[in-house]
């Protein structure tokens, strides 16, 4: 079967809610068990879900204006006063303060927390100046900095709490668009941990984020050439979870990495690297290939910009293709 | 001599033997900075207070201070920029009596901010509040992220922030002026809404008068813009751009900082921190 066969996305992911609405409500309803909790916003407080936490906390909610590199500086001032900041912006500005969370939060290991909406394409209509498809590679190599992005509405509810139990700097990838549903209420988020939400032994698919429903809707398309594609929602890009993608390795012998973000430096990176050092198997990466994007939907941009399920497939079947041949 | 005075020469005395040890570092910046330094840490600085040294590379002097108020033995002092050492190149929290880490130019006083709304929020009265102080270079003033934590102390009243521009008039390349003109200074502070006072910053009696001026004037954040001389208390270093850093100092060179510092010749071997 071809790549052009007529294409029916899975129904797995009824649309969901976003993932800045449910970080909003989950930060809101943590701020019982976090007294400490502030919430720093940049002036898209309606933008990242954190007007939740406005309404409900306002003398915790701390505005800073259109003034990012400062509100990095401000979380780290309030860290070392005792508090316990998030600062949330849209990650294309999270990337301008990139130095300032180096220098300032992360050298010195401040428990701060940086979570950013409107990530990649999901970006969408405002085109490539408001697409941040650099992040995960900013963030990942700043050492000691803990990098995570759900996949979907409930795996962010249960994320929160995590990421706020953790001691020491955290990025964030939230989402703009409704996320299809990948998990039910019954899942446990582990910070760390990727997680196998479904199986198969020809191929692994790595995704993270928005990814994560169309690698879903690549295995579809794959199996019914009985190919059996191995999905994996690898939500904490760093640390990664090199024991699982070792396990993968084993057992699948190929991998695909899927993400929302330049195919330079991102999840695909850290698998790469996880893999080489371990055990090395052919990968494909998709992602935006090295290239800025531009105006669009979502869906649309996916489409054009090779993200969605039916490159996906494709780069599987490339991967399944190279096995032995390294 | 007072014992202000006292102190501040021990502390560039202290700063330009670690920079001259360490065979690196900034003693123009230093020594203008250090009778404030020496203000805030025998004098100003209250127990919860805290004080930020956004200009990073005066750390000698903050390092100085620290070791004279008891916070790391003589030997410390040796380790200043070696490998392993605890004094870093740049003021980290790892370092005792150190309350915010600096070194990149602009965010120790984003960090001051923080940790003025920060101490405020803990605080059940204004008086309770301690009071955070930070150092600011003059050249510092250009980076943008200055204005940003300006324009948000003004908007957030924050009367338990002090600024101190070390206004020394020079930068790493050059005059201030030529590089990228501050002036009017203190105009644009009151344009962000601050309590401005400017000062001799080698006036004790002045830096005094302008802490507690800062103490006093509720519902505004203070900038004390402290005209100060680079390179000050060392003759060939005084006004001399070039002594900005990072520089090595040659033997003759720290032979004679010590002495326009009162050190005697058979008394400089005690300045010989690096072993």
């Amino acid at each position: 079967m071809s790549d052009k066969t007529a294409f029916v996305p899975s129904l797995i992911g009824t649309s969901g809610e976003t993932l800045r609405e449910a970080f909003g409500k989950a930060l809101t309803a943590a701020a019982a068990d976090y007294p400490s909790l502030v919430v720093l916003d940049a002036d898209v407080a309606g933008g990242t879900g954190t007007h939740h936490f406005r309404r409900a906390h306002p003398d915790r909610f701390i505005q800073l204006g259109i003034a990012e590199q400062n509100m990095i500086g401000v979380a780290a001032g309030l860290a070392l006063a005792g508090r316990l900041p998030v600062a949330t912006t849209f990650a294309v500005f999270a990337l301008r303060t990139i130095e300032q969370v180096r220098q300032s939060i992360a050298y010195p290991k401040l428990n701060v927390k940086i979570a950013a909406s409107h990530p990649g394409l999901d970006a969408g209509p405002d085109g490539a100046s408001a697409q941040a498809l650099e992040d995960i590679a900013a963030f990942r190599a700043i050492p000691g900095m803990t990098v995570v992005s759900p996949a979907d509405a409930i795996e962010m509810t249960k994320a929160v709490p995590a990421i706020l139990a953790h001691v020491g700097p955290l990025y964030l990838r939230t989402g703009r668009s409704p996320a299809r549903r990948i998990f039910d209420d019954s899942y446990v988020f582990e910070l760390g941990k990727g997680r196998i939400v479904r199986d198969g032994k020809d191929v692994t698919i790595v995704a993270c984020g928005v990814e994560v429903a169309r690698a879903l809707d690549a295995a579809d398309l794959l199996a019914r050439d009985g190919i059996a594609a191995r999905v994996v929602n690898m939500s904490t890009i760093k640390p990664i979870d090199e024991a699982l993608l070792i396990t993968c390795a084993r057992e699948t012998g190929a991998f695909v990495t899927a993400e929302d973000h330049n195919v330079v430096g991102g999840l695909g990176g850290a698998v790469a690297e996880a893999l080489a050092r371990t055990t090395p198997a052919p990968i494909e990466f998709i992602g935006v290939q090295d290239v800025f994007g531009e105006s669009g939907e979502p869906e649309e941009l996916a489409d054009k910009y090779g993200l969605a399920g039916p490159s996906i497939a494709a780069a599987a079947r490339r991967a399944i293709a190279r096995k032995g041949k390294h | 001599m007072s014992d202000l005075q006292a102190r501040a020469t021990e502390i560039r005395r202290i700063a330009v033997s670690l920079i001259h040890g360490a065979g690196s570092g900034h003693p123009g910046s230093c020594l203008s900075a250090a009778d404030v330094i020496a203000a805030l840490y025998f004098g100003e600085l209250r127990p919860a207070d805290k004080f930020v040294l956004s200009k990073g590379h005066a750390c000698p002097a903050l390092y100085a201070a620290l070791h004279l108020r008891g916070l790391f033995d003589r030997a410390a002092l040796g380790s200043f920029r070696r490998l392993g050492g605890l004094l870093q190149g740049s003021p980290t929290t790892t370092i005792p009596g150190v309350d915010a880490t600096c070194g990149s130019l602009g965010q120790g006083f984003s960090i001051a901010l923080g940790l003025a709304l920060g101490l405020r929020q803990v605080s059940d009265t204004v008086a309770q509040e301690p009071h955070v102080f930070v150092m600011l270079g003059d050249g510092e003033l250009q980076e943008g992220e200055v204005w940003e934590a300006a324009m948000a102390a003004g908007h957030y009243h924050l009367g338990n922030l002090c600024a101190i521009v070390d206004y020394n008039k020079m930068q790493s390349d050059d005059l201030n002026a030529r590089i990228m003109g501050l002036e009017p200074l203190d105009a644009k502070w009151r344009a962000f809404n601050w309590n401005v006072q400017t000062i001799d910053g080698h006036d004790f009696g002045a830096i005094a008068a302008a802490f507690a001026n800062a103490r006093a004037t509720a519902g505004r954040p203070t900038v004390i813009i402290a005209n100060t001389i680079k390179g000050k208390g060392v003759s060939y270093m005084e006004g001399v751009p070039s002594w900005h850093g990072s520089v090595k100092l040659k033997p003759e060179e720290i032979r004679q900082a010590l002495a326009d510092l009162g050190v005697p010749a058979e008394r400089q071997p005690e300045y010989a921190f690096h072993v």
